[in-house]
Parts: C-alpha cells; sequence; structure tokens
C-alpha cells in the first residue's frame, strides 16, 4: 500500500513538473515583458523592476528563472491579477471553494442517481425498464452541457419559477464571507434566517448541479450497469445463490460492493471531464467560481491569473484522481500489487 | 436472470428516495421580511472606484454619486432648474464673480465600522470636498493621482480663484471671471461633498498608502452608506438612517453587476432582479404584467470618434468618407430598435443650443468613394474600431453597431478589424490614445450645452483623456471659452452654434444617435429610479410584498 502510494505521489510530482513547466514557459510565451507576465504588475517602478528581477533571478539563465519562479509558486506567490491588482492565491481562495461546492453536489447527485439507475438496469436485464435506462443515458451522454443549462433555465426559471437562474443565493442575505463555501458561511454567519438562506441556497445550487451532473451520471449507469451485469455473472454469486441466499442478499452483499469498487476508480478518471463542465455551467448560471473567475481573465487577458488558474485547476484535479486511486486500492486489494499503475 | 420478482421492495425504497431528494430542493420559500426590505439593482458594469471626483464614467456615477453623496444643489427633474441640496439657498453676485452659499445645518455623515462622524456636515467639508480638487499641495489631490476629470474639463481650476468660509454654515466661491456653467457644474454628480473629518482620520494614519480609503471605503451624506464590494460582482449599501432630506425605505441596496444582456433579462423575468438597467427585449417586458419598462429621455449622444493624431484619421477627407459611408438609419432601427434619432450634431434636440441649420451627413457610397480617391486611399486601408464592451443608455450594443459598420465600410473596400476589452482596461488604453477610432459616447451631466463640447472636444480634455478624438482646435476652443464669459443665453447660443459649424467642418467625431434611456423593473418598486441627469437614484424607491 505504501509502495502503491508514494508510485502516485511520484507521479503527481512528475506531472506537476511538466505542468508548471507548460506554465513557467507562457510568461516567455505571452505577449509583453517577461518579468510583467510573472509577476502582475503592469508598470513596474524602476525599484520594483529591480527587486523582481532580483526575485526571479532574471539576470541568470532561463534554469535560474524556472527555479526562481517554482520557488515563488510554492511559497504562494502566483503574482497579482493584472486587472485588479489581487494577489492570485487570494483570487483562488475566493473562487476555488464555491467551484468545490459545486463539483462536490454533482458528483453526489450523479453518482446517487447515476450508480442507482445503472443497478437498476443491471437487475432487470434486457427488460423494458433496462431499456429506458439505456436510452435517457445515452440522451444525457449526447447533450451539451451549454445547451442544456439554457433549456434548464428556460423552463425551470423562467417559466415554472421554481429555481434561481443566477447566483449562489439570494444576495439579499447577508451572508459573510469566511471560507467562500456558501453552506458552511451561511452556518457560521450571524443572520436571522439560517434556515431560510440555507433553503435558497440549495435552490440556487440545483440546476447548475443537475448541469453538471447529468454527464458523468450517464456514464456512471454505464459503467455500473455492466459492473452489476459481470458481478452477477461471476461465480461466488452462483456460489451465493446455490447456499440458498435470496436475492436481495446477494444484490446486497456481494453485487453492490464489488460493483462499486469499479466505479470509484472511474469517479477519478471523470473527474477531468466533469471540470471542463462546471466551467461551462459556472458562466451560464453566473456562479463565482474559479471556471467563470479563469475565462473572464481570459477575456482580461490577464496572464498571471491564466497561469495561476491553469495550476489550481490541474493540481486539484490531480489530487482528486489520486485520492480515488488510493481510495479505489484500499477497497480492492488485488490492484496494489500490479506493477505499473494504469 | 431471476431476480426480478425479488426486489419491488428494493425498487420502492430507491424510488422514494430519488422523490425524497428532488422534493428537498424545491421546498417552496415564504415571503420573508428579508425579500422585502432589501432591493437588488442589476448593473450592466461595476464601478471603478467610489467617489465621483475621480470618474466620468455613467456605471460608476450610477452606482455611487446619488447613492453614498449629496450636492451642495441638485436639478429639478422636470424643469431642470437647480433646486437646494446640501446648500438650502445661494446667492451670485450681479458680476457673476462671486458666489455664496448657506449651508443647512442637519446633514450628518455615514456612520460606519470605519468611521464614526462627531459632528455635523459645515463649511470645512464643502472647503475639504472642492480643494482636493484645486490645491495641488492638498495630501488628497496627489493620492487620486491628481486626476480629475470633470474637473479638468471643465477647467475649474482656472475659473476658481479661491473657497473662503464665511462661516460654520457659509462658504464662499470666488471666480477669476464669470462662468455661466459653473452652478451648473456644482449640481453635475461629481461635485459631490465628502467629510472632512473623515479625511483627517485617514491622515492621522499617517501611512500614505492608505490614503486612496477615502475614495475606496467612501463616506458621504448620501442615502445609502457603503457596506461592501465584493468579487467585482456585489455591491451592497445599506439605509443611512439620520439620512436628511428623507426616510429611506430599504434596508439593503444590491448592485449585482451583471454585464450580460441577456442574463440580465433573464433575472429580470425570474424576478431576482428588482431593477435592471438597460433591458433589451422591451416587447417581452411590456407584456408582462408583472414587470414595467420605463424611460426617460436624457441628454445623450452616441459618436465615432477618430484619432486625429493618428494615421490614417489625422486626414479630413478619410474622415469625411467614412462619415458618407455609415448607414445610420439602418444603426438606428437594428441597434436602438427606433428608441433613439439621428444626430447631426453633439446637442439633441431638447438643448437650448441646439440648431437645426447643419445639414445632414447622407448616407451616399459614391461620395465616400470619391473622398477616399481624393485622399489617396482608393485601394482601400484596415483600421482598428474599438467597441465599448458595456451598455451605455446612448449606445445599447456598441458591438453591434461596430459589425454593422463594418459591413457597411466593406461597400468601399475599407476592412475594419473591431477591438474590445474588457470596461476598465478598454477606458485605461483609450486614456492612452492607444486607439485609431472608437465607437463610445456621452451622457450630459447638466442641461447646460457646454457639457457637450468642454468635456469631449476642448483643448484641455485631451490631458484628461477624454477627448477621444485627441482633437485640439484652437478656434473652437476660444468659441467655448467666451460663451461661458457671456450670461447672455442668446449671445451663448450663437456662439454654440458657431461652434457646432466648425464641428461639422472637421468631424473629428461622427455624432450617431441621440438615445433615450431605459430600464425594467418589478411592478411592486415604485419611486423614480432614472433621472435625466446624473445617474440613478434609490432615493425615494419603496419595495411591496409581491401579493401571491
Amino acid at each position: 500500500m505504501l509502495y502503491f502510494t508514494l508510485r502516485r505521489l511520484y507521479l503527481l510530482s512528475f506531472t506537476l513538473l511538466m505542468l508548471s513547466i507548460v506554465s513557467f514557459s507562457l510568461s516567455y510565451l505571452f505577449p509583453g515583458d517577461i518579468i510583467v507576465n510573472l509577476s502582475g504588475i503592469t508598470n513596474p517602478t524602476l525599484e520594483q523592476r529591480i527587486e523582481l528581477n532580483a526575485l526571479y533571478k532574471m539576470d541568470d539563465s532561463v534554469f535560474h528563472q524556472y527555479f526562481a519562479y517554482i520557488k515563488q509558486v510554492v511559497n504562494g506567490n502566483l503574482g497579482i491579477s493584472m486587472f485588479n491588482n489581487a494577489p492570485i492565491v487570494d483570487e483562488m481562495n475566493t473562487y476555488l471553494p464555491a467551484t468545490i461546492e459545486l463539483c462536490v453536489t454533482a458528483l453526489f447527485i450523479a453518482t446517487i442517481f447515476g450508480v442507482t439507475l445503472g443497478f437498476i438496469a443491471a437487475i432487470f436485464h434486457n427488460k423494458w425498464i433496462d431499456k429506458i435506462i439505456l436510452a435517457f443515458a445515452m440522451i444525457g451522454y449526447s447533450i451539451p452541457a451549454f445547451w442544456l443549462a439554457l433549456i434548464l433555465i428556460v423552463i425551470f426559471s423562467i417559466l415554472l419559477s421554481w429555481f434561481p437562474s443566477s447566483g449562489q443565493i439570494n444576495l439579499l442575505f447577508d451572508v459573510k464571507e469566511v471560507t467562500s463555501f456558501i453552506f458552511i458561511d451561511i452556518w457560521f454567519s450571524d443572520i436571522d434566517d439560517k434556515w431560510l438562506a440555507f433553503q435558497d441556497a440549495l435552490r440556487h445550487i440545483f440546476l447548475p448541479a443537475i448541469t453538471v451532473a447529468v454527464t458523468p451520471m450517464t456514464i456512471f449507469i454505464r459503467l455500473s450497469r455492466t459492473s452489476m451485469l459481470n458481478v452477477l455473472d461471476s461465480n461466488y454469486i452462483k456460489a451465493a445463490r446455490a447456499k440458498g441466499l435470496s436475492n436481495v442478499k446477494i444484490i446486497y452483499h456481494h453485487g453492490i460492493r464489488n460493483a462499486l469498487v469499479q466505479i470509484i476508480r472511474q469517479m477519478g478518471m471523470h473527474f477531468a471531464h466533469l471540470v471542463s463542465v462546471v466551467m461551462i455551467a459556472e458562466v451560464v448560471f453566473d456562479w463565482q467560481g474559479i471556471g467563470s473567475w479563469l475565462i473572464n481573465s481570459i477575456f482580461q487577458r490577464d496572464y498571471t491569473a491564466i497561469q495561476g488558474g491553469l495550476i489550481a485547476m490541474a493540481t486539484f484535479t490531480f489530487l482528486i484522481n489520486i485520492f480515488a486511486d488510493i481510495l479505489y486500492v484500499t477497497l480492492n486489494p488485488i490492484e496494489r500489487y500490479k506493477r505499473h499503475g494504469a | 436472470m431471476n431476480l426480478m420478482k425479488a426486489n419491488p421492495k428494493l425498487v420502492t425504497t430507491l424510488l422514494s428516495l430519488f422523490t425524497l431528494l428532488f422534493l428537498a430542493g424545491c421546498d417552496n420559500i415564504k415571503q420573508e421580511s428579508v425579500f422585502t426590505e432589501g432591493l437588488i439593482y442589476c448593473s450592466e458594469g461595476a464601478p471603478t472606484t467610489f467617489n465621483p471626483q475621480l470618474v466620468t464614467s455613467g456605471t460608476t456615477i450610477d452606482a455611487t454619486s446619488k447613492q453614498l453623496y449629496n450636492r451642495l444643489l441638485d436639478f429639478d427633474n422636470d424643469d431642470f432648474s437647480k433646486i437646494p441640496a446640501l446648500a438650502k439657498s445661494w446667492h451670485v453676485t450681479t458680476d457673476g464673480k462671486i458666489i455664496t452659499f448657506y449651508l443647512r445645518k442637519d446633514v450628518p455623515f455615514h456612520q460606519t465600522d470605519y468611521f464614526t462622524p462627531t459632528r455635523y456636515m459645515n463649511a470645512d467639508d464643502v472647503l475639504f470636498s472642492f480643494n482636493r480638487i484645486l490645491d495641488e499641495n492638498h495630501p488628497f489631490h496627489a493620492s487620486a493621482g491628481g486626476k480629475f476629470p470633470f474637473f479638468k474639463g471643465v477647467n475649474f481650476a482656472q475659473v476658481v480663484n479661491r473657497l473662503e468660509k464665511v462661516d460654520e454654515h457659509t462658504i464662499r466661491f470666488v471666480l477669476n471671471y464669470p462662468d455661466s456653467a459653473f452652478l451648473a457644474n456644482l449640481a453635475a454628480p461629481f461635485s459631490v461633498i465628502l467629510s472632512a473629518e473623515y479625511g483627517q482620520q485617514i491622515l492621522d494614519y499617517n501611512d500614505s498608502n492608505r490614503l486612496n480609503e477615502l475614495d475606496n471605503s467612501p463616506i458621504g451624506t448620501g442615502p445609502f452608506k457603503f457596506k461592501e464590494f465584493r468579487n467585482h460582482a456585489v455591491l451592497r449599501f445599506t439605509k443611512h438612517d439620520d439620512y436628511w432630506r428623507q426616510e429611506v425605505e430599504i434596508e439593503q441596496l444590491i448592485f449585482n453587476i451583471s454585464p450580460s444582456n441577456t442574463g440580465r433579462l433573464t433575472k429580470l423575468l425570474t424576478h431576482e432582479c428588482d431593477v435592471i438597467s438597460y433591458p433589451i427585449a422591451p416587447e417581452i417586458i411590456i407584456n408582462r404584467e408583472d414587470l414595467i419598462l420605463e424611460e426617460v429621455t436624457s441628454f445623450n449622444v452616441a459618436f465615432l470618434a477618430f484619432n486625429t493624431q493618428r494615421a490614417p484619421f489625422d486626414n479630413f477627407l478619410v474622415r469625411k468618407a467614412i462619415a458618407h459611408a455609415i448607414n445610420r438609419e439602418a444603426i438606428i432601427s437594428a441597434v436602438y430598435f427606433d428608441q433613439a434619432e439621428i444626430a447631426d450634431s453633439l446637442l439633441p434636440q431638447a438643448s437650448w443650443g441646439f440648431t437645426d441649420s447643419i445639414p445632414r451627413l447622407p448616407f451616399d457610397i459614391e461620395r465616400a468613394k470619391a473622398l477616399l480617391n481624393d485622399a489617396g486611399l482608393s485601394e482601400g486601408f484596415s483600421f482598428d474600431l474599438w467597441a465599448m464592451p458595456v451598455q451605455r443608455a446612448y449606445n445599447p450594443n456598441a458591438l453591434k453597431m461596430a459589425k454593422l459598420i463594418k459591413a457597411d465600410l466593406a461597400q468601399v473596400g475599407i476592412e475594419v478589424n473591431i477591438i474590445t476589452y474588457e470596461w476598465s482596461t478598454f477606458l485605461r488604453r483609450l486614456a492612452r490614445s492607444e486607439h485609431q477610432s472608437v465607437l463610445i459616447g456621452w451622457s450630459a451631466d447638466h442641461p447646460d450645452p457646454d457639457n457637450f463640447f468642454s468635456p469631449l472636444l476642448s483643448c484641455n480634455s485631451i490631458e484628461t483623456g477624454r477627448n477621444r478624438a485627441f482633437w485640439c482646435h484652437p478656434e473652437f476652443d476660444d468659441l467655448l471659452s467666451s460663451a461661458l464669459l457671456t450670461t447672455d443665453t442668446d449671445k451663448r447660443r450663437d456662439l454654440y452654434i458657431e461652434a457646432q459649424h466648425i464641428l461639422a467642418k472637421n468631424i473629428p467625431l461622427f455624432p450617431i444617435a441621440h438615445s433615450k434611456r431605459s430600464q425594467a423593473k418589478q411592478a411592486q418598486i415604485s419611486g423614480s429610479i432614472l433621472t435625466p441627469f446624473g445617474g440613478i437614484s434609490f432615493e425615494d424607491v419603496k419595495k411591496e410584498a409581491v401579493k401571491q
């Protein structure tokens, strides 16, 4: 297990190395002054320029510059935003939690519904219910996220007025920003109507979460269906049935548990896809997360923000991936001893 | 597989779980006071500062001037006359050079978590507010970079000789020469009164980096006080409990920055916004009973400004050719949905300086081609056209307008590259004269015709970066200054008409349209938010509970 974890961490560090090289070279590839691109200080004064040159070792070779850059990144200095001069790290702390909140909610919805529907489809293999679920999975998989988002807004916000179309909470709730996780902030805030605010936040997260959840959900449906079918077809299930266990017990004790293991691993793999859908959903639903922030930064040609956002998003995705991998091998000992992690 | 019989129980459990999860989201929220005591205004852009002295951008004025501050005097919304505000009365000497203001004695400043006032507004505050602009050694002059674009544009420092404090509640402006637009300038949304006591508190921090708190953490006398500005997305004000003019009805005023046109409309339709600026699709709003569309005739003009200091627009023939090649009628119908009229001059028809003696530049492709030929550019050329990224009253969709112009100019062989940036970047680069031409416009700060000329085209306004054409014409400048020296309205009118003829001859900028400013709101919101000048005001706005 330790060996496996170490191997994963090694993979992580290597990926981060590549990523940092890409991010560093962006400063050279973006138009304009390298030191401005690195630090985000537009029009630095002479003193600032000298200071920055020393900080980023601009007079040394590119390798020294790279290591100077890495040092700054590791120390949490990603420069300041060219747009509003706020430190990029502070911006991340403000926006990343909202994205994580949305991802987690979406993943939760996708897992609960995807896995259950998949299992139902497997249990009723080749029956009409199986076919309906599969058709639904196919349609869901084919719908572009931005289109789905707009349709959801038209139906549920404009026509039915059930759910709001934008933001994380009705702005009239004066919730102080502490952690930037809206549900946690509501909990710690001093407003009178916490329960009302909580319900309101729940209504706000509903449509974006559904939008993000649909694609992974359809993937989970098919995955869990296949893996349940495999499990149900395996010899130990036959043995269990021969032992005289009831169907419910077979599915509950053997089927679900063994099928779930496969799904956990896939969850990590599909997280990258989830993140890209999240960015689209954030823009459509005016969700103040890292995705819409990053897209705004691109519009404003805020190079430091683009670099920082790249590092943050990629690291976040890798960490989730590795977390899912480790969780997977914890649950599935056979995997631990495979020589090469794939 | 023979599992079906055994698991109806499993299926029902799962199905009820789904239902439960679905319903958790759709709990109907009761009407609670939190929803009726506050108001959400969805605006088209974020303010760049919280002190109107420092800007000319309409978005910033909307968010600050009439919410946080008051002026010495105001304009009446109906007949544009000047009415008392912080000054309860004033007196102008016959030579027009000494103006005395008698201040109200009962005006408290905002109390916030960063400032607690110990006294009411008095003459010191007026001194502080204007000396900051006039006195180059004033500590808060430099903190703003010495940039007060409106005041620079109207030659404030040249006009005013000095301010005198007569007593605690009397203040006197001594002018170098009479300026017929002076009182109108003091009633403009930029001429706000700040707290001298707050200024002193900031000075006492003894930290030059904190001087800009005066502008970023504002203190004023207005109906609302500043609470927070989060992530360039949400601006929160709370009611000023001791507001001097009247009881403010709403507890919380929130500006939700929503640059997307369709996004704002959606939020209006879903009742997430109580009021939205610059609505698109007016016909949808008119057809809904729960929404109201409002319009106000505002003094504004949209224009295409040529950077006359850069080729090819340093050539008058090229400017004129382009003016002939643009189909303004198509723009009025496609961009303004006919809620505007073609502009022949900078002044709208309602202004007393308006003249109909300026001939309209007709849409004439042949004439444009001939002019280009004369300029030696018959081969055609390409140029950058900057289109502003926000909606303003004078131009609801600059990008669409730019595309129409691009199509028009393609017919005479001119290739147009449309360029746009985020709004604050856009303004910064414009001021640095990085553009070749720009689609922008102007909303007047007050009804005096001077306000259309001095801030936009005087040689002085080149320095402030507001002269988008970077055009300086000495004769034109002389006309403007002599018009300000005259108090005789007939004479002034003649001078402004002459000035407009110079403009028509030189075309440093090509006027496109005068439009109406519109906004949409929920039916339960009452009060006059839109005003003809100087941005919006939520002072007398009320919100009633929705009947359900």
